[in-house]
């Protein structure tokens, strides 16, 4: 990662595990070899992300900090997983899955419809910041395709219909 | 061919499914549930290893390699921790079996993972989730509380003065991590990028120390071994395909889901019977076996195809993870490959030139056919690249893309002229 693109994900505020992440972060050291601490690399990430909703480069610097491994060690491994969020994203994020079995039972007409519900295509989040919409990779839920994640959740088997009765009555 | 063995659903890992609250302590308990933790402290360690390979069972993640055999493998002499991984990545397009393990009865993968600690010596087991299933990971880490609760894992594990302690670890998103290697790098806090074999885990694994890395269903099947024996195991299936398996069935079937049957049974019948056959009364066109990078069979093969290793083998393709994926006729094959080929290229964690390269020009070239733009001459030049970047990699990932690509264009060779021809997809979009 170049020096612009770390640039481009600083949040210019200072990060800091919460004391509750903090207790989760000292649960997990017991569960690694006391001189494997680098194993807890992806799994701060995912507490970092849990706290911010994203990983920014200062919690990246902090997890290296804490971790006492080099920061580029945590920049690789946040920059090649596709989960962790280098940038903060709608606060409900769709994953459609485009993968073969959703789209013979189709995945198309679930994310036109999608998109143009929320005014929005892949990659995009909608201006109130409610929705990331995403095309994701095979999700593990072939048989109830076509599928999406909302934020943690399965929901499978959709229809125009259905994708409505879901987003609709999201608080 | 041999005769196919009956079809008929078997509850062997899916014996507790349909109850209510399968997935709790207290229900697994009632029905069975780490019943044969006592038989299997009362065996020695090697009898049960031999008792595993006797049993046939192969692993269930998708190379099908003797389970037994592989721990087996583990040094005689060691005075590292040996460590057993299990995987629960599924990430293998076609492949949703694991998750209903973990959804439906996550304690008979516990006491798998405890006799399997057991057998090998290992004190510490790690299950390697993907990073999607939040909610799955949620649901073992609850069973796994429940478990140290009970006393069932732990310093004294269910009272054996035997140190078992089992740890979530979950991925990121990177189905590359369900490659052994590069799924203990990923635990190691590293990019999920596979590690050169030999050395093989099973003498350097995880922490550089002896690793026994196996699937879930693989883990599972265990305690109904220890219970029935080996003798007991073999009554289902055939005799080089032992045991059940959860088959997954997507696509174009009226009743897509997991059905656990013996090896052995006919793929038609299977998708007929159990899967209700292709949907709106269509034709069946096409069928990948055991999750995307199986080569494509065609209606004729699946007529002559039995759910087992060999039989998958003989016509062409491979048993892996059991993930069926059905097209029905009126489906481009094309445009399917298409979407293979992009998941693949997407997948390529970059390693390697032949697979981070060849795969995404692959793509291209199968996107321009798609899109009316190809020539005559990209049939052979696909087959040239897949030629070319199978066997050149550190990983499987290039063959696993390979594989559907020569396979769609040796099978559904006319469909990719036809485009070709035309200058467009002749299929409605």
């Amino acid at each position: 990662m170049s020096a612009e693109e770390r640039k481009a994900i600083r949040a210019d505020k200072p990060f800091a595990f919460s004391e509750e992440t903090e207790r989760k972060f000292q649960q997990l050291l017991t569960r690694y070899p006391k001189d494997q601490k680098k194993s807890l690399n992806l799994p701060c990430l995912w507490l970092a992300q849990r706290q911010e909703g994203w990983v920014s480069a200062e919690a990246m610097e902090y997890i290296a900090e804490r971790l006492e491994i080099p920061v580029t060690d945590v920049y690789e491994v946040a920059t090649f997983y596709t989960m962790y969020h280098l940038h903060p994203i709608g606060k409900y994020h769709i994953q459609l899955c485009r993968t073969l079995s959703c789209e013979l039972r189709g995945k198309e007409e679930i994310l036109k419809h999608i998109s143009k519900k929320l005014g929005i295509k892949p990659g995009q989040t909608t201006a109130d910041g409610r929705f990331t919409l995403s095309q994701v990779e095979c999700l593990a839920a072939c048989g109830g395709g076509p599928m999406m994640q909302l934020n943690d959740d399965y929901h499978e088997n959709l229809t125009p219909e259905r994708v409505d009765q879901i987003l609709d009555q999201l608080p | 061919m041999t005769a196919a063995v009956e079809l008929k659903e078997v509850k062997v890992l899916s014996a507790k499914y349909h109850l209510k609250d399968s997935f709790t302590l207290e229900v697994a308990r009632q029905h069975g549930g780490y019943s044969q933790i006592d038989k299997a402290f009362g065996m020695e360690p090697g009898d049960i290893v031999e008792e595993v390979k006797n049993s046939g069972l192969r692993g269930r993640g998708g190379a099908g390699f003797p389970a037994g055999m592989k721990w087996s493998f583990l040094p005689k002499d060691n005075d590292k921790p040996v460590y057993l991984a299990v995987n629960s990545d599924e990430s293998e397009p076609g492949t949703f079996k694991d998750r209903q393990i973990i959804e439906k009865d996550p304690h008979m993968l516990i006491e798998g993972i405890i006799i399997t600690c057991y057998a090998i010596k290992a004190h510490d087991a790690y299950i390697y989730i993907r990073g999607e299933y939040v909610a799955q990971a949620r649901m073992l880490q609850n069973a796994i509380d429940e478990a140290y609760e009970a006393g069932l894992l732990g310093e004294n594990a269910c009272g054996k003065g035997y140190r078992v302690d089992v740890t979530v670890h979950s991925g990121a998103g990177a189905y590359v991590c369900g490659e052994e290697m590069a799924l203990l790098e990923s635990i190691e806090g590293k990019k999920g990028q596979p590690r050169v074999k030999p050395p093989f885990p099973a003498l350097v694994g995880l922490y550089d120390a002896p690793t026994i890395i196996n699937n879930v269903q693989t883990i599972a099947s265990v305690p109904y071994i220890i219970e029935h024996g080996a003798e007991g195991y073999r009554k289902f299936g055939t005799e080089k395909s032992a045991g059940t398996f959860l088959f997954g069935i997507s696509g174009h079937v009226e009743k897509p889901g997991v059905y656990e049957v013996e090896m052995g049974v006919s793929m038609q019948e299977f998708i007929d019977k159990l899967a209700g056959g292709v949907w709106k009364g269509r034709k069946l066109k096409a069928v990948i076996p055991g999750g995307s990078s199986c080569p494509v069979l065609n209606a004729e093969d699946v007529a002559k195809c039995t759910l087992d290793y060999e039989s998958l083998m003989e016509n062409g393709s491979m048993l892996g993870s059991g993930g069926m994926i059905v097209s029905d006729d009126q489906t481009c094959m094309v445009r399917n490959l298409k979407n293979l080929l992009y998941f693949y290229q997407h997948e390529s964690c970059g390693q390697c030139t032949p697979c981070r390269e060849g795969l995404g020009w692959m793509y291209k070239v199968v996107a321009d056919i798609e899109d009316g733009k190809g020539k005559m001459e990209d049939l052979d030049l696909l087959l040239s690249i897949a030629d070319n970047v199978e066997g050149k990699t550190v990983c499987v990932l290039s063959g696993a893309a390979a594989m559907p690509c020569r396979s769609h264009i040796l099978k559904f060779r006319e469909e990719f002229e036809e485009h070709i021809k035309l200058g467009k997809c002749p299929f409605p979009k």
